[in-house]
């Protein structure tokens, strides 16, 4: 399980400047430092935040990438909403009984 | 010295980035309250300020995890978001760093500690220093309790570790003024986000403001998940506030729910009253 790896790209993307240059320049250079799955890969590149969202990428972490990818508040809500729609409860991590309500 | 002033407040990033979205009468009147609370902590004259507060990955990953890390630096630097989306100008703030090593050094009998002397402060330390220390010149003291990555301390190893920083208060020359930031019950950056639970908010503040430490501690992870969702484990901020504070009762000067905010926001005051059986009383 590399939810770690994916949380850990994230994280450091977040909070470190040279990484967000790197990710800037050459992506695919940064991701190969990373160990993830070609689904992984595929919901960071595209990116597909609803995906990120079910595979139990933290909010915490994802509303920041979001923002980076060019997504307003609203439109992350949305797409973590169609996330689930489209593939699903919260696979795993701290979420994984999130959503719906109580 | 001792402690001087102690209170407790929201943190939510909305509180600050998403201000423009709020009911402006409702907003308002919990920007009074928070600029209320800047006037009795300035009031306090404290030399520094300990911010309990739970972090959002800033600074600690899975990779390193400390329960609880004080800081220890001679400056930091936050926020750590895009000023944009906090709404908030990145800046350098203050430390403490001799005060700080004096109350680990003192903490360190009572609890395990990490400590760091690199710290960049992320919308739990900000959204707070924004209304209370709006120019960023009192000396800060971050402390941060993990409610994110689980496994999670205990809420009584919480309240421990509150107790343990009162005797260092206590046993300091300074005058020192404590806050505790964190959510109630929400559901933040989720799709749920907006949610509040709004009558386990009032009950956990009424036995917050009452320190009742039994009954704050038998709240259970998996209850507080259910019912005040994720962003609930975040009581362990009060509850180690209320550890600090052990033995008096606070004063709720506002709660209320603010969806876009995505929060129940709060502002309450502590009035401390002498910590008995302490290491310093007894000394
Ligand atoms: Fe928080």
């Amino acid at each position: 399980m590399s939810l770690y790896h994916v949380q850990k790209l994230i994280y450091q993307l977040n909070r470190d400047p040279s990484v967000r240059k790197q990710y800037e320049e050459n992506f695919d250079a940064l991701l190969a430092g990373f160990e993830l799955t070609a689904e992984e890969l595929r919901a960071i590149r595209d990116p597909d935040i609803g995906l990120l969202y079910v595979m139990g990428v933290n909010g915490q972490l994802l509303m920041h990438y979001a923002a980076l990818r060019g997504y307003e508040w609203d439109a992350y809500i949305e797409a973590m909403r169609q996330g689930e729609q489209r593939y699903g409860p919260v696979r795993t991590g701290l979420y994984k009984r999130a959503g719906g309500s109580p | 010295m001792s402690l001087v002033f102690a209170g407790a407040c929201s943190h939510a990033p909305g509180i600050t980035g998403r201000a423009h979205r709020a009911d402006p009468a409702v907003r308002d009147r919990f920007y009074a309250n928070l600029d209320r609370m800047r006037l009795a902590l300035e009031a306090a004259r404290p030399d520094a300020l300990v911010v309990i507060a739970a972090e959002h990955f800033a600074n600690f990953f899975m990779n390193n995890m400390p329960s609880l890390c004080v800081g220890m630096g001679e400056s930091y630097e936050g926020p750590i978001e895009d000023e944009e989306w906090l709404r908030i100008e990145r800046g350098r703030i203050p430390g403490a760093p001799d005060l700080s090593q004096r109350l680990i050094t003192e903490m360190m009998h009572e609890v395990d500690l990490a400590y760091a002397q690199e710290w960049k402060f992320d919308h739990g330390i900000m959204v707070p220093l924004h209304f209370l220390t709006p120019q960023y010149t009192l000396p800060i003291i971050p402390v941060n309790i993990n409610c994110q990555g689980p496994p999670l301390i205990p809420l009584e190893r919480c309240w421990a570790f509150g107790r343990a920083l009162r005797q260092a208060c206590d046993r300091a020359p300074e005058r020192i003024a404590v806050i505790a930031t964190g959510g109630i019950s929400h559901w933040p950056a989720t799709p749920d986000s907006g949610k509040i639970n709004e009558p386990w908010d009032r009950a956990f503040l009424d036995k917050f403001l009452n320190n009742r430490r039994a009954e704050l501690l038998a709240y259970t992870d998996e209850a507080t998940y259910r019912e005040a969702g994720q962003g609930g484990l975040e009581i362990r901020t009060f509850i180690a506030l209320a550890g600090c504070t052990e033995g008096s009762r606070g004063e709720l000067w506002f709660y209320a729910p603010i969806p876009i905010f995505a929060v129940g926001c709060t502002v309450a005051v502590i009035d401390i009253a002498p910590l008995a059986g302490g290491r310093a009383a007894a000394a």
